[in-house]
């Protein structure tokens, strides 16, 4: 299993997904962090991603997509400097790059402006999709003093 | 357009039009002001590089070289040559992995007609994966050189805090190799898509160096007759608040607009060019200088041939230097440096105090210093689609601005079209 976060440290909650992976790293587990998504896997990867999400949900709340079910955004959002989540999958999709299993967690944030802190809900998410995650890995989280 | 995809940042761009005649363009720039150089005040002149590393992501090796030289001008340090080949070096896999980012996954789309890089790639699959792959080389230099992708960590005053050895870089030289024969395919691609017909006659600025196709170092001259020392900069440069956007405009006095970038470099530069790239800019039938915005891609692409050769040619005479980098005692000092970012020049001025804290920072990034010149332009070009239905019009605008791959984050840092039909 390749767990992958994407975020922002410094963009308040857009962090979760960072978050998430330090965690599991020092559960021992093979988590990056990145934001070159293109390279992030290869096709007989089975990839867990985790980010951040703007949906209007109730902030913290934790949807997870398998990654054949993950529809296209509407609107590409893209950029030199920002090629999204929902673009790099569809391109991998498009390119027949798609790992063998893909699966999207997001957590729902609230507060994304530069230097903004980290909402307590998304924390709480953070440690909750952590704990699932290594849960269906088979690794036994390490109690964090 | 309300709000611009595909360019970096926040940003809307208005155009009023009364029949066929353009009355107003306003590229607005709403992301809110960073205040980087207020934040540096008071640092220590050795955090410089990291702090500016991250106003941007794609470009922080051109921050990080900037705010190094002009430290290194303000200590009075002079680098080992080989420090300046490997800062060369790490500029090569930044050209290389923007460059291609925007022309291939951004800006080539507009011009096939399709709405986004997922489509093209549908039926363009074997160059989407060939950027992929040419990006993730550009990718590779900056981590080896600067210690990860994003953000690099290793450029320092003097130096770098860790220099490859030999060894590694002769690992990148198989994929170089590759991606150079890649990159002149592609300029013979791009050569041949459809480019509307628009020219301006630029007044372009650049960095021209007496052996070298302009990175890191040399006089800045213009197409109208400027050549001045980077400590001149602020003598001939004017920066101005405009009341609609939080990027600053900058002029060159008593000339107006001017224009940095690819374009420039190529316009001001092409006999630095090494043949290959001369050779893939003539093949595409480039004329020199190239008026046409639009062809800006294929400029790039002539760029990013050059970079993956120059890279070659780096690696192949590369020995490490004696020491990653050379000190120096801390004194009062003043320093400006100008380097040529993916984007275009990107200047800094540094004031130091004896304890080399800095006093006052000053940094005009390219896309600023073209904002002005984008307005011009389009104010020449929106006649063209006046009376195209309101959805081809904005698409084709927003073709004409990523001509510029403007880095809104940077300047100050998404672009919204809006046209008013009067």
């Amino acid at each position: 299993m390749k767990i992958i976060g994407c975020g922002n440290l410094e963009r308040g909650d857009d962090a979760a997904g960072i978050l998430v992976a330090r965690r599991l790293r020092e559960w021992g587990m093979d988590a990056r962090e990145t934001t070159s998504l293109f390279d992030a896997w290869d096709v007989g990867d089975d990839v867990v991603l985790v980010d951040a999400m703007s949906s209007g949900r109730k902030t913290g709340t934790i949807a997870v997509w398998e990654g054949t079910e993950f529809s296209r955004p509407l609107q590409l959002r893209a950029s030199t400097h920002d090629f999204g989540l929902a673009e790099a999958i569809g391109l991998a999709r498009a390119l027949d790059r798609t790992p063998i299993r893909l699966r999207v967690y997001g957590i729902e944030g609230r507060r994304f402006g530069i230097g903004s802190a980290l909402s307590p809900e998304v924390a709480k998410a953070v440690e909750a999709v952590s704990l699932r995650i290594a849960t269906e890995a088979g690794v036994q989280p390490l109690r964090t003093v | 357009v309300d709000t611009l995809a595909r360019v970096e940042g926040e940003g809307a761009l208005l155009i009023k039009m009364r029949g066929d005649q353009v009355t107003d363009v306003k590229l607005r720039i709403y992301e809110p002001p960073r205040f980087f150089e207020a934040l540096l005040r008071g640092r220590h002149c050795s955090e410089a590089a990291d702090i500016t590393a991250r106003i941007c992501g794609i470009c922080p090796v051109a921050y990080q070289m900037s705010a190094v030289q002009a430290m290194e001008r303000a200590l009075g340090i002079t680098i080992d040559p080989a420090v300046r080949q490997l800062r060369r070096l790490f500029y090569c896999g930044e050209w290389i992995e923007s460059h291609t980012l925007h022309v291939f996954m951004l800006h080539a789309p507009d011009f096939l007609g399709y709405p986004d890089v997922i489509a093209m790639a549908r039926d363009h699959r074997a160059i989407v994966e060939q950027a992929l792959r040419i990006k993730k080389i550009g990718n590779r230099i900056v981590a080896l050189l600067g210690g990860r992708e994003i953000h690099p960590v290793s450029a320092a005053i003097g130096g770098f805090y860790r220099v490859p050895a030999k060894k590694e870089l002769r690992e990148l030289m198989d994929d170089l190799k590759w991606a150079l024969d890649s990159a002149l395919e592609s300029v013979r691609f791009l050569a041949t898509l459809p480019f509307p017909s628009f020219e301006h006659d630029y007044n372009f600025v650049a960095l021209s160096h007496p052996e070298e196709y302009p990175f890191n170092e040399g006089r800045l001259i213009s197409s109208k007759g400027l050549d001045i020392d980077p400590s001149q900069y602020e003598e001939h440069f004017l920066e101005q608040h405009v009341e609609y956007s939080n990027a600053l405009h900058s002029t060159l006095r008593g000339r107006g607009s001017y224009l940095v970038g690819p374009m420039a470099r190529f316009g001001l530069n092409f006999a630095k060019l090494p043949a290959v790239a001369q050779q893939a800019a003539r093949e595409a039938r480039l004329p020199v200088p190239c008026r046409n915005p639009f062809q800006s891609i294929v400029v790039r692409a002539v760029e990013i041939v050059f970079a993956c050769d120059e890279a070659l040619r780096i690696i192949e005479d590369y020995s490490a230097p004696e020491a990653p980098r050379v000190g120096a005692a801390d004194h009062a000092g003043v320093g400006h440096a100008i380097t040529e970012a993916p984007r275009g020049s990107l200047y800094h001025r540094y004031e130091l105090d004896g304890r080399g804290l800095i006093q006052t920072a000053k940094i005009v990034p390219p896309t600023s210093q073209n904002q002005k010149q984008i307005e011009e332009d389009l104010r020449e070009f929106a006649p063209q689609i006046a009376s195209a239905p309101i959805a081809e019009a904005t698409l084709r605008c927003e073709q004409a601005v990523r001509n510029y791959d403007p880095c809104i984050s940077c300047a100050t840092h998404f672009l919204k079209l809006e046209i008013v039909r009067g």
